[in-house]
């Protein structure tokens, strides 16, 4: 067994070590390995408003969706995607929305879900949603069912989805739990066939390949608010990768 | 393998040392040495090992003071084994409430506000300790000597059934599995949720630990012994890999069958996963099938320090958890590069060797020492622990 875990530590270090830098236009510190925002599953009704030239995200989430401070939400990752999308495609009119609120787990944010839904009629919600139910200790069945519901609902009210899971936080990392919730999260995605944005594993990566210092205990909004903004950018990247065509998804197994 | 063995199976103690060692690298987060873990490599981790095995010494050592003293000795004798991890148990949460009052004291990163809220229950100590107390509140990595505590406090009845009736006591233990699963019956935890580790799914393990223990390894060692069934074994051990693979390497998930996925997922750790305890079995048949109980090589030194520590368990776990408190610590304050966590990870382990071997040596001691004793007391295995 060993013998394995030293020919697969070299074989994950290799695949670390040298991420394949995706998306060039982006600036270099957003940059991670191509396989953390591989796009399995399209995101048909975000393709049709493209093509309609009008899109509308909603970012339903709790603390980690924001920033403290009086522009916190301006350079927290929602705006921040907004700002990305337009940069992007400069021809379609893109509204993100953020309905974030402090504390809530995932099955208050069902609860609300059709509420907000029908308020604002987005064509793509970014559900980021995890931490406050692993600090809480839910039951993981119970936190399953809720992301399978809230993903129902939001299809249904004629929209894609988007999960974001936690974030990487290494000086709570001995105190959350977040494993369960983690792996339940990708499992809903890869079931319900809709992307996650891995923000987990993304952060985890800027670690090791030390672009930000999530360590640091001090006071640092400006790290966090360039962290919020690649946050936004990459999520931007996955959204419009989801809408291409098919056949320009990466082919799995092509390394 | 003789009926009654009086010797030590010193396999036991090795892959328990080994367990514990494994637990100590699993509990340190972000821990890049954990890769050698096997729960990387298959559906079951060093915990099923730890409980099974709890579960065969607990059997073996008070089976037989059950036998001698009968039932009213053994079972205070259990209590008070059960009684000791309890202490065990809050002395790891003091060190655990002063680490998470320090990191609360200098923690103020904006990117973690959300993550900070775990902080919160500092506010209302009287509320959380109380609950601690009640095994109600149990920090992260803190659920194992709560489940070894009730398990142990239920033992003596199953255990006199197991002494007349094994197969019986082993069905009991699966239909209360059974039923666990049907009513979905747990232990509330505090201050949401359910207890991590569900005691009336993990029994099952422990109950046929202990089971084996009492000449249920016997029985089954026809079965266990045959070619087919080291096949079968290892064909199982070949598909988790291959799941687990698809977990590191998600673009080699397309290769599993959906249906596949359907069946198996998720795979539940709280109420052990019948695919984790078949893992857990493949994983024996293996290792029973490599490692007979003589071969010489277990008295070789380069086990001993393994064998030491699983001859210790709870002390070398309790151990285990305060230093991956103290290591994750030292990755946040001052260094979490590799080979840190390399450095940190074989310190670790050193320091369990260490205090292993101090306390086999200090046992050695009493034993010499001057008082009287009776010599009937205690031949090497009942005077092992639990």
């Amino acid at each position: 067994m060993k013998m394995l875990g030293a020919i697969l530590l070299a074989w994950l270090a290799l695949a670390a070590v040298l991420p394949i830098p995706a998306w060039a236009e982006d600036p270099a510190e957003c940059r991670v390995a191509e396989n953390l925002l591989e796009v399995n599953f399209p995101l048909p009704k975000v393709a049709k408003a493209i093509a309609g030239k009008k899109l509308k995200v909603l970012v339903i989430g709790a603390g980690s969706s924001t920033l403290p401070g009086p522009d916190g939400a301006r350079k927290a990752f929602p705006a921040r995607l907004q700002n990305a999308l337009k940069e992007k495609m400069p021809s379609v009119a893109t509204t993100v929305v953020a309905d974030v609120k402090l504390r809530q787990t995932a099955g208050d944010m069902v609860d609300e879900m059709p509420a907000v839904l029908a308020a604002n009629k987005p064509a793509l919600v970014v559900w980021q949603t995890g931490t406050v139910d692993a600090m809480l200790g839910i039951d993981p069945d119970n936190f399953n069912a809720a992301i399978n519901k809230g993903v129902d609902i939001i299809r249904a009210s004629g929209a894609d989805v988007i999960l974001v899971n936690s974030q990487y936080s290494p000086r709570t990392d001995s105190m959350i739990a977040l494993a369960t919730y983690l792996d339940d999260m990708r499992w809903v995605a890869l079931q319900q066939e809709i992307p996650l944005f891995d923000r987990f594993a993304i952060m985890k990566l800027w670690t090791e390949l030390n672009t930000f210092d999530f360590h640091s205990a001090a006071n640092k909004l400006d790290i966090a608010q360039r962290v919020h903004d690649c946050i936004g950018r990459l999520l931007a990247d996955l959204a419009l990768g989801a809408t291409k065509p098919a056949e320009s998804l990466p082919i799995s197994g092509g390394r | 393998m003789p009926p009654v063995s009086t010797e030590r199976d010193l396999r036991l103690d090795l892959f328990r040392g080994l367990a514990l060692w494994l637990i100590f690298l699993d509990h340190i987060p972000s821990n890049a040495v954990s890769w050698i873990t096997i729960r990387n490599y298959g559906f079951s981790d060093a915990t099923e090992i730890f409980v099974f095995i709890s579960g065969y010494t607990a059997a073996f050592v008070y089976g037989r003071s059950m036998r001698e003293h009968g039932f009213i000795v053994s079972s205070a004798r259990v209590l008070k084994r059960a009684w000791q991890i309890y202490v065990a148990h809050v002395f790891l949460f003091a060190i655990y409430l002063a680490e998470i009052a320090y990191v609360a004291q200098s923690f103020d990163n904006p990117l973690y506000t959300e993550e900070m809220g775990v902080l919160n229950f500092l506010r209302h100590p009287d509320v959380t300790i109380l609950q601690a107390l009640l095994l109600k509140f149990k920090p992260v990595n803190m659920d194992v000597l709560p489940l070894y505590i009730v398990l142990l406090v239920g033992f003596s009845p199953i255990l006199w059934l197991l002494l007349r009736r094994p197969s019986l006591g082993l069905i009991a233990s699966a239909v209360l599995y059974a039923l666990m699963w049907k009513f979905n019956w747990n232990i509330a935890a505090y201050p949401k949720g359910v207890w991590v580790f569900n005691p009336f799914a993990w029994q099952l393990l422990f109950v046929f630990g202990a089971w084996c223990a009492l000449g249920g390894a016997r029985r089954l060692s026809r079965w266990a012994g045959s070619p087919v069934t080291l096949a079968l074994a290892v064909a199982y051990l070949v598909f988790a890999f291959s799941i687990a693979m698809t977990w590191y390497f998600p673009w080699l998930a397309v290769y599993v069958p959906h249906f596949v996925g359907e069946a198996i997922y998720p795979i539940d750790k709280t109420n052990l996963d019948v695919l984790r305890i078949l893992h857990f079995i493949s994983l024996a048949v293996v290792v029973v099938w490599f490692v007979p109980r003589d071969w010489p090589a277990l008295k070789l030194p380069i086990f001993r320090p393994a064998i030491i520590c699983g001859q210790h368990s709870l002390e070398t776990f309790c151990l285990g958890v305060f230093l991956s408190f103290a290591g994750h610590f030292v990755f946040t304050e001052v260094s979490n590069r590799v080979a840190t966590q390399i450095v940190v990870s074989a310190l670790g382990i050193a320091i369990m060797v260490g205090a292993a071997w101090l306390l086999s040596w200090y046992k050695k001691l009493e034993r010499r020492g001057p008082g009287p004793r009776p010599p009937a007391a205690k031949p090497g295995l009942a005077g092992g622990d639990t």
